[in-house]
């Protein structure tokens, strides 16, 4: 078992999440309250990671991080070391890999909340950020929790994006899906049937947690 | 009306609206009109909730909208009490604190105490800790009526809050909300397509017809006198005719129609030999009773004719009549008790005599053609 990529890759899912749950929220919002022109666009580009291939992605990341481009220039300059093969790439590709997942169930969230309900809050007297903590978040947060649990599952079994800016740096990016595949290449079933039968184990409780909870918030209502 | 509640809306798109309103404190608007003629835009144009192109908004001498000067304040200052059609209660909180999040500009302290105060005032004591959901129709909307005046607003909008509910229901809540009119000194506007709740609730009604007010005034004033036949029949007037002009005495004026004089109300403005439009009120048509004690007297325009169609609502028989037997001339409407069916023998096919009122028969300019 090798407690170093599960240690690795729960890291990479915990600093997913902590950027994606105030990015998520805000791009959310805002694509479900406002109108813009070009909006079809900015949505297509956010929801592109569910159908390219990972190695698409994963090779466009390694061309826009590599010390070839401006950004990865930048990074360098600023931190003294480069983006791909480090564990801060590894967070920026899953962060931008991860989009849609938080961004369309935190959407439909605040979408299905009656434009007459925000309405009224403001008849109330609360002000924008008022409404912002008093009802949507509230009402949206069945879809906030679901795009959370969709994120973290996701970066844990994340595999070809990772592997392409990655690699499989042990300790730095060698995620527990990554440690999987290195196991089955050595011909060592046993430690990939041991960690595989984990993130399996990991991944239904989570999902099956947020499931159970998203019901309970539910009948709250009742 | 410095006092009250003025409103002026103009725009072409996305909603045509040609608005003028004036609601004073105290007073009870309804704003009538068909499904889109933009009444809801209307009320949300006052709350602040959508932005005309042109306008001016002011209540209680304070200007909410003058779009012209750029002016325009967001919904949290204009302070309107809102009822909406579906009642737009917080589905995650209960029935109290739905209330008290209107208390914003309370003490924290004092709120559900004041919040359990207006639930009582809408009969809802006992059910403070229900979320919406477990709350039956008519109590959702008498908690979004709490919530729309706990606030203290400056003007009160309904946006057909009965329509949500069942019938006898729906005569429950407007004997309360006449009930809570009474001691509430501003401006009401009450959004609804039904003209008898209207009628009912409203000191003055305005018509709306793709966005324009066409016409305001008390609900008596607007049946008896419409402007147009348009009003007329946004009104739902059915006795609605064209004639002729013959000419004005000083106590009444002459038409001619379907080959008969009618005297009417005294309508000078009309020329002779010009075109009208006329109504009579249902109210204004008389019934003859075939054998009158003390014998026939003289009366207003008596119109013969045949019984076409009958139709029994309540206690009262609505009556459709073809004048002179003529399924092809436009048929008189009219209403009778139940009553008095049996005792003039009313039938499908009968021959009845009607007296049109002169003092209800009104003249309009008619119709372009």
């Amino acid at each position: 078992m090798d407690w170093q990529a599960l240690r690795l890759s729960i890291a990479l899912a915990s600093w997913t999440l902590a950027a994606l749950l105030p990015l998520g929220l805000l791009l959310a919002r805002l694509l479900a309250y406002r109108r813009f022109r070009g909006q079809g666009w900015v949505e297509a580009l956010l929801a592109l990671p569910l159908v390219l291939p990972p190695t698409v992605i994963g090779f466009y990341l390694l061309e826009g991080f590599g010390a070839a481009s401006g950004f990865g220039r930048a990074w360098e300059a600023l931190f003294g070391h480069r983006l791909v093969f480090t564990f801060e790439g590894l967070v920026l590709a899953s962060i931008l890999v991860n989009v849609p997942f938080a961004v369309q169930p935190m959407q439909r969230a605040f979408e299905a909340i009656p434009r007459e309900v925000r309405e009224a809050a403001a008849c109330c007297g609360m002000g924008r950020w008022r409404i912002v903590t008093r009802i949507e978040l509230p009402l949206a947060w069945p879809g906030i929790l679901t795009a959370l649990v969709l994120v973290f599952a996701h970066t844990l079994g994340e595999f070809g994006v990772v592997l392409m800016v990655g690699g499989s740096i042990p300790g730095e990016t060698r995620t527990i899906a990554i440690a999987i595949y290195d196991r089955v290449q050595a011909f060592d079933d046993a430690a990939a049937g041991r960690m595989s039968a984990l993130l399996l184990a990991i991944s239904l409780v989570t999902i099956a947690a947020s499931y159970a909870l998203t019901r309970r918030l539910g009948r709250r209502d009742g | 009306m410095a006092e009250g509640l003025s409103v002026r809306l103009r725009q072409r798109a996305p909603i045509p609206l040609e608005v003028a309103l004036e609601v004073a404190p105290g007073e009870l608007l309804a704003l009538v009109g068909p499904s889109g003629s933009g009444k809801s835009s209307v009320l949300r144009a006052i709350a602040g909730l959508l932005r005309p192109r042109e306008g001016r908004i002011a209540c209680a001498g304070e200007t909410w909208l003058d779009a012209g000067a750029g002016l325009s304040l967001p919904p949290q200052r204009r302070r309107v009490g809102f009822v909406f059609q579906h009642y737009a209660l917080f589905p995650h909180m209960s029935a109290l604190d739905n209330v008290a999040a209107a208390l914003g500009h309370w003490p924290q302290a004092g709120r559900a105490a004041r919040a359990r105060e207006w639930l009582a005032r809408v009969h809802l004591a006992g059910l403070e800790e229900r979320k919406p959901v477990r709350l039956s129709g008519g109590q959702q909307q008498r908690v979004a009526v709490a919530r729309a005046l706990a606030g203290e607003p400056r003007a009160l909008l309904l946006d057909e809050p009965f329509s949500a509910v069942d019938q006898v229901t729906r005569r429950k809540l407007y004997r309360e909300l006449a009930e809570l009119r009474r001691t509430l000194p501003i401006p009401q506007i009450l959004v609804t397509h039904d003209l008898d709740e209207a009628a009912l609730l409203a000191d003055r009604i305005a018509v709306l017809h793709h966005g324009r007010t066409l016409q305001t005034g008390p609900p008596a004033e607007l049946l008896a006198r419409p402007a147009s036949p348009l009003v007329a029949r946004l009104l739902d007037q059915r006795n609605l005719f064209e004639g002729t002009v013959l000419g004005h005495e000083p106590e009444r004026t002459w038409i001619a129609w379907a080959g008969r004089r009618l005297e009417a109300r005294p309508a000078p403005g009309f020329a002779p030999g010009a075109r009208v439009a006329w109504l009579i009120p249902e109210a204004q048509v008389r019934l003859l009773r075939r054998d009158p004690p003390g014998g026939r007297r003289p009366r207003d325009n008596v119109v013969t004719g045949t019984v076409v169609e009958m139709l029994a609502l309540g206690g009262r028989v609505q009556v459709t009549l073809a004048p002179d037997g003529r399924a092809e001339a436009p048929p008189i409407a009219f209403s009778v008790a139940a009553h008095i069916i049996g005792r003039e023998g009313i039938a499908p096919g009968a021959e009845l005599r009607l007296s049109l009122l002169a003092a209800g028969l009104h003249l309009m300019p008619p119709e372009p053609a």
